[in-house]
């Protein structure tokens, strides 16, 4: 689209950024261009949220590589629901906790949970290969996985009543984050040690933004696998378990900035 | 105690003061969330009605949340000035609603009382207002503080420059830093949500930021929005912090939740005073709040959110902040579910705020996954701009690309100056004209290419 609006003479700033620097102006208001711009980024994050959570496919793909699967849905029995009301989206729904209940399945060390959270589209382009580049590392450590469980209108701590419930020592719950405008595809891992009803957030690690202009798949899976190797040896995960996969990020140099530093 | 009305023949009962305000409220998704809502409308209008006849000094003498188990509260009762409020202490609710927008009580008038309010009764007497109404009687209150330049005063509004970036990197930074001021934004001040809890980072943007108005002599403050026992180490390390920012809340037990309580506070007032860096005032304080947090803590005590919002206020308002900003959208949807109840939540925020006197500004903003879009947006920030609003965010296109929220942009602040005619920060706005940003009637000129803060560009590029 032409713009009869000049640009900003200081475009060149936007190659150290991504945020919407320079965009020109049509007197007060943004350029045309810029508006629809926003507008579609607004739509993608919004069509993110509202994005049905395809399991179905999770699962025949899941199957197909060999995973075992059980499907659950929370409290939450449609979406309007899930975003009002939080405490719903954290506890089983009663025909899935009676369905956790009656299954005979073995104990596990680590229990994977996918849930569609507030971004189904994170779960269908990135859960499935994180699974895979885990579980290798899980077999090379040595720890049994249980079923992968899918879980529709889920909250973090959904994870608590179904790892309680299907006996585990560690579960991970994998879920859409809240979208942003610049990622609405962006996934969240979230561990809490021996999972039970009542866990609190400090109780859990996170590893956030996992998608391709994110965290790299493989990248989140070797700090994942990180994180659960550390919190078997520490037996617990949250504030006292502290991330130590890499050196800490190397704080940016001080000094001249008032000229853009090079 | 407990309270009861009739209407239309039916007996509403209130069990106590904080389940009649909850119930006053108009309707909130987190208030639902919390189980202290209406049920019905009607309970509602019997809610508002039992409200209106209740005497303002009802509220000295039965604290929502329990003095001995709350420190927020002993703060609200141990700092209650009885002589400032002798001009009201014969009122009810309803009758302090009328006298509130009558016609003969000023802007001075209001600013006198301020000490003698607290913070249940002025969220009592906004749940029996209309939008209208909290807009007519915030736009009497004036609220000046200053630091560096003087904020508050009336035809202007000031904007926060917040240039944040995902990884901290100091470049991308300094770049949304340079587009705000060259759209003439950042006299409230410039403000960085870091990524990173690391001390180093955090010196390094404060440094770069001190750096850079000391460079072009920009009369405005920085801030760096980190845990306050970080920013005390970085002060006792001698770093040049400006203001101390902290979130707070409305009860202790919130408060505890995000790691503080008020001796913290005291302890980073004082560490923020003794640096002395103001040029034109000694307001150091730069507090964040928002409707919800109590009840997200798990710390809410049955207390509405709004109400619990305004002791929040309280909390602010004994350490004299240079600007609070209630972050209005922030949390979600399950605290204010849509557009209308952002609005309105913004329009309370505001009105008690500046009605404790406080010198309230409001981050106009929301997720993704709240039922709302930047046309809500426009309609609060515009009625927040009629009622008077301290200050609004800038954020580069209004797209906040570390914090995944949208709040308002640089452009916002150019229309909201365009049709309510409002000015910058005094200081700022003869800066802006000196630099050749801004001509001699407040219009934002086109920058030239050889402008002094694009020199940098150039040594940036390969």
């Amino acid at each position: 689209m032409n713009s009869i609006t000049p640009p900003d003479p200081w475009t060149e700033l936007r190659t150290h950024t991504n945020a919407r620097i320079a965009l020109g102006r049509s007197g007060a208001s943004l350029p045309t261009t810029e508006l629809l711009r926003f507008g579609v980024a607004h739509a993608q994050a919004r069509d993110a949220v509202h994005l049905p959570f395809d399991a179905c496919a999770i699962q025949q793909n899941l199957l197909a590589n060999g995973f075992e699967t059980i499907e659950v849905e929370s409290a939450a029995v449609d979406r309007a629901t899930y975003l009002r009301r939080p405490d719903f989206g954290r506890r089983l729904s009663m025909r899935s906790r009676e369905l956790l209940t009656s299954i005979e399945t073995s104990a596990s060390d680590v229990l994977f949970v996918v849930g569609d959270g507030l971004s189904s589209k994170a779960v269908h382009r990135n859960a499935q290969a994180l699974l895979l580049e885990l579980r290798p590392r899980m077999e090379v450590a040595g720890l049994r996985i249980g079923p992968v469980v899918l879980a529709h209108q889920a909250r973090v701590a959904l994870g608590d009543e179904i790892g309680e419930l299907l006996r585990t020592r560690l579960v991970v719950m994998l879920l859409g984050e809240r979208p942003g405008l610049s990622s609405s595809d962006s996934l969240g891992a979230y561990l809490t040690w021996t999972p039970h009803v009542g866990r609190s957030d400090a109780e859990r690690n996170c590893v956030s933004n996992i998608r391709s202009d994110g965290l790299a798949v493989t990248e989140a899976a070797a700090k994942i696998a990180w994180l659960i190797t550390a919190a078997n040896q520490l037996e617990a995960t949250g504030v006292r378990l502290k991330d130590e996969s890499e050196t800490a990020s190397i704080p940016a140099p001080v000094g001249q900035a008032h000229i853009l530093p090079s | 105690m407990a309270y009861t009305h009739t209407l239309a023949g039916n007996i509403h009962r209130f069990e106590d003061l904080k389940s009649l305000l909850a119930k006053a409220t108009p309707q909130r998704s987190g208030d639902q969330l919390a189980g202290i809502g209406a049920d019905s409308e009607e309970q509602r209008m019997a809610a508002k009605y039992a409200l209106a006849d209740l005497p303002l000094q009802t509220f000295l003498h039965q604290p929502v949340v329990p003095y001995e188990e709350d420190e927020v509260t002993r703060l609200i009762i141990d700092s209650h000035d009885a002589s400032a409020f002798t001009k009201v202490a014969h009122l009810t609710v309803g009758d302090f609603r009328d006298w509130l927008l009558s016609n003969s009580t000023t802007g001075e008038i209001l600013s006198a009382l301020a000490p003698g309010l607290t913070p249940e009764m002025v969220a009592a007497v906004s749940k029996l207002m209309r939008n209208q109404d909290l807009i007519l009687v915030a736009r009497k209150c004036r609220v000046i503080t200053q630091f560096r330049n003087t904020i508050g005063l009336p035809g202007r509004l000031a904007v926060r420059l917040q240039p944040n970036h995902p990884t901290d990197d100091i470049r991308g930074i300094a770049a949304s830093m340079l587009d705000g001021l060259l759209y003439g934004c950042g006299d409230a001040m410039i403000g960085i949500n870091p990524a990173s809890d690391n001390i180093n980072v955090l010196t390094s943007l404060v440094a770069m930021m001190a750096d850079v108005i000391e460079h072009y002599e920009i009369p405005t403050q920085s801030c760096v929005l980190t845990h306050v026992t970080n920013t005390l180490r970085m002060i006792e390390a001698g770093a040049p912090v400006d203001l101390v920012f902290q979130s707070v809340a409305g009860t202790e037990k919130a408060n505890a939740s995000f790691g503080i309580n008020l001796a913290l506070l005291r302890e980073a007032h004082d560490a923020a005073l003794s640096l002395n860096r103001g040029t034109v005032g000694s307001n150091v304080m730069y507090f964040e709040t928002g409707q919800g947090s109590a009840l997200s803590a798990g710390a809410h005590h049955g207390v509405d959110q709004q109400t619990c919002e305004a002791r929040g206020y309280a909390v602010a308002r004994a350490f004299n902040p240079f600007l609070t900003n209630t972050v209005v959208g922030f949390i979600g949807p399950e605290y204010l579910y849509d557009g209308r109840q952002i609005i309105r939540a913004g329009l309370e925020d505001h009105f008690c705020g500046k009605l404790l006197g406080l010198p309230l500004g409001c981050d106009v903003c929301y997720t993704n996954h709240a039922e709302t879009d930047s046309d809500d947006m426009d309609s609060l920030m515009t009625l927040l701009g009629t009622a008077g609003v301290n200050f609004t965010m800038g954020v580069p296109g209004a797209d906040d690309i570390m914090l995944n929220y949208q709040s308002t942009s640089f452009h916002d602040a150019l229309y909201l100056r365009e049709v309510l005619g409002l000015r910058h920060a005094p200081e700022f706005e003869d800066w802006l004209q000196r630099i050749g940003l801004l001509d001699t009637s407040g219009r934002l000129l086109p920058a030239k290419l050889r402008h002094p803060l694009l020199g940098g560009m150039h040594v940036a590029s390969p």
